[in-house]
């Protein structure tokens, strides 16, 4: 993530190059920031150096030549000019004159303070897996989410990807499995925390950022069996599936399905607990987005991999998406987790139309269904065998 | 639950397909939590909202309609459903709403394939 933007108007190796090249800016370009109305000022930024304040005034002056109209304002200016001058990157060895100097426009600074002031650490919500702050951000953006959409999370847990998207201005809404992390009720995530207080739930979370007005709804349900009636209404649809190691997959099954020694959720009355295969949640999420997406919307997702065997083509795919990008992020040596982006280029027609077309595509992704086992391959192994087996 | 989202929930009832919606709604308990009035927002979700046996073309000019807005805000955001129950118009399936919460849950035989 960028530090700042500056909107570049000159260039060179020495002061003289820059000012020369500072006089082949075109000057219609700088007229709508340096008129008589407008006020600014001019910042000196050195990388890998020092100025006193004496250097970094002949610096300002130096640049008198340009046609500043404007008043200068040193508290609150409407521009902001800077210098940047390029020091190289050896400490130790600072030299004489710099690399490089850069005049430009001020635009914006990156928001990585963001990070800080929505650490998870601080949230008054968190699960096994809430999201890094960092990168539910970075989400939001892959998603486009911006004022007054509407995003959704099909797996929301304890909301952290909504609190980033309602900071965008988005109003949120989410469903998820588990019962008790929705109402949030039970088992605390936090060291040293036995229950989850009163005040522990997405809704929390999001008056914790002064963004309750966000919060539209969450729901408990099954991603895979959705409750959305026909339509386009979510902008984005931002999402970590689980992937079977921290957090299990689930779906609901029949009683008859329902495997010795797995506790149903007496609230809901309904057992919770049939693995869901791994490829089968990625054709529902797909085919869910494509029909419930406006045009133009993302759906933006984590994709877990077993990286020997990964290969392009097992990324899920449909004929309404498209897929703008594909980032990895490792997890262990042979484990990582691609960052989905897809767009809805094309109008969702009916539901069936599409369930023998992806049934196909699922083979590449299959193997992918004992992610488990192969995130504990080797020495846990065995562990992991008997766990399973426990489950079953 | 808001009343908003109850516009976009369907029953997902095996058989039952577009006549889930919309599930019946009773509220036992309600309350009004009010929200900063977005009216932006609000003129986007119009046209979003399935709203049966009525014309379906809003009247025109609505987002400039600051009285129709600040209703439809009202209606749609502050009004909610803490305790109730959503019951699909075909099956007569129940869903719980438990603090704010519907449970959409339902077993493998009743849901749709």
């Amino acid at each position: 993530m960028e530090r700042s933007i500056f909107e570049l108007w000159g260039h060179g190796k020495s002061p003289e190059e820059l000012y020369s090249s500072l006089k082949n800016y075109p000057v219609e370009k700088m007229v709508p920031f340096l008129h008589s109305g407008s006020t600014y000022k001019i910042k000196i930024h050195t990388f890998n150096k020092t100025l006193t304040q004496e250097e970094k005034v002949k610096r300002i002056d130096a640049l008198e030549f340009l046609p500043f109209e404007g008043k200068v304002n040193l508290k609150n200016p409407q521009h902001i000019f800077s210098v940047l001058e390029d020091y190289g990157l050896d400490p130790n060895c600072i030299p004489e004159n710099p690399h490089n100097i850069y005049f430009g426009r001020w635009i914006a600074d990156g928001q990585r303070e963001l990070i800080e002031s929505y650490s998870v650490k601080k949230r008054h919500f968190i699960g096994n897996t809430s999201m890094d702050a960092g990168l539910s951000f970075i989400m939001a953006n892959h998603g486009k989410v911006k004022e007054n959409d509407i995003v959704f999370d099909p797996f929301v847990g304890t909301g952290g990807l909504l609190v980033a998207s309602a900071h965008f201005g988005a109003y949120v809404c989410g469903t998820d499995i588990d019962y008790n992390t929705v109402h949030g009720l039970g088992k605390a995530s936090r060291k040293n925390q036995k229950w989850r207080g009163p005040d522990e739930n997405i809704r929390a979370n999001l008056r914790q950022y002064g963004l309750e007005k966000y919060y539209l709804d969450v729901l408990v349900s099954d991603a895979s069996k959705p409750s959305w009636r026909k339509g386009t209404y979510f902008d984005a649809i931002i999402t970590d599936p689980p992937y079977g190691i921290r957090e299990s997959t689930r779906r609901t099954g029949s009683q008859k399905e329902t495997p010795k020694g797995i506790e149903k959720c007496p609230e809901s009355h309904v057992p919770v607990s049939l693995s869901y295969h791994l490829s089968d949640m990625f054709f529902d999420l797909l085919n869910f987005a494509a029909e419930t997406l406006i045009l133009g919307g993302r759906l933006v997702y984590w994709l877990p991999v077993y990286t020997p065997e990964y290969t392009e083509d097992m990324v899920p795919w449909h004929p309404c998406l498209k897929l703008i990008s594909n980032c990895e992020q490792k997890l262990s040596s042979h484990t990582s987790r691609r960052l989905i982006t897809m767009e809805k280029v094309k109008k969702f027609e009916n539901r069936d139309q599409y369930s023998h077309l992806l049934s196909g595509q699922c083979l590449p992704y299959q193997g992918h269904n004992s992610f488990r086992e192969r995130y504990f391959s080797g020495l846990t192994k065995r562990i992991a065998k008997e766990e399973k087996s426990v489950q079953e | 639950m808001k009343l908003l989202t109850h516009n976009f929930l369907s029953s997902h009832v095996k058989g039952v397909g577009p006549r889930g919606f919309p599930l019946r709604l009773q509220a036992s308990e309600v309350r009004i939590m009010p929200v900063e009035f977005n009216p932006d927002f609000v003129a986007r979700m119009i046209p979003k909202l399935s709203l049966g046996e009525v014309p379906t073309e809003p009247i025109q000019g609505y987002e400039q309609n600051e009285d129709f807005l600040r209703t439809m805000h009202h209606i749609l955001l502050e009004v909610e459903v803490m305790e109730g129950t959503l019951q699909c118009p075909e099956s007569g399936r129940v869903f719980p709403i438990t603090r704010g919460i519907p449970n959409m849950l339902l077993s493998d035989e009743q849901t749709e394939a």
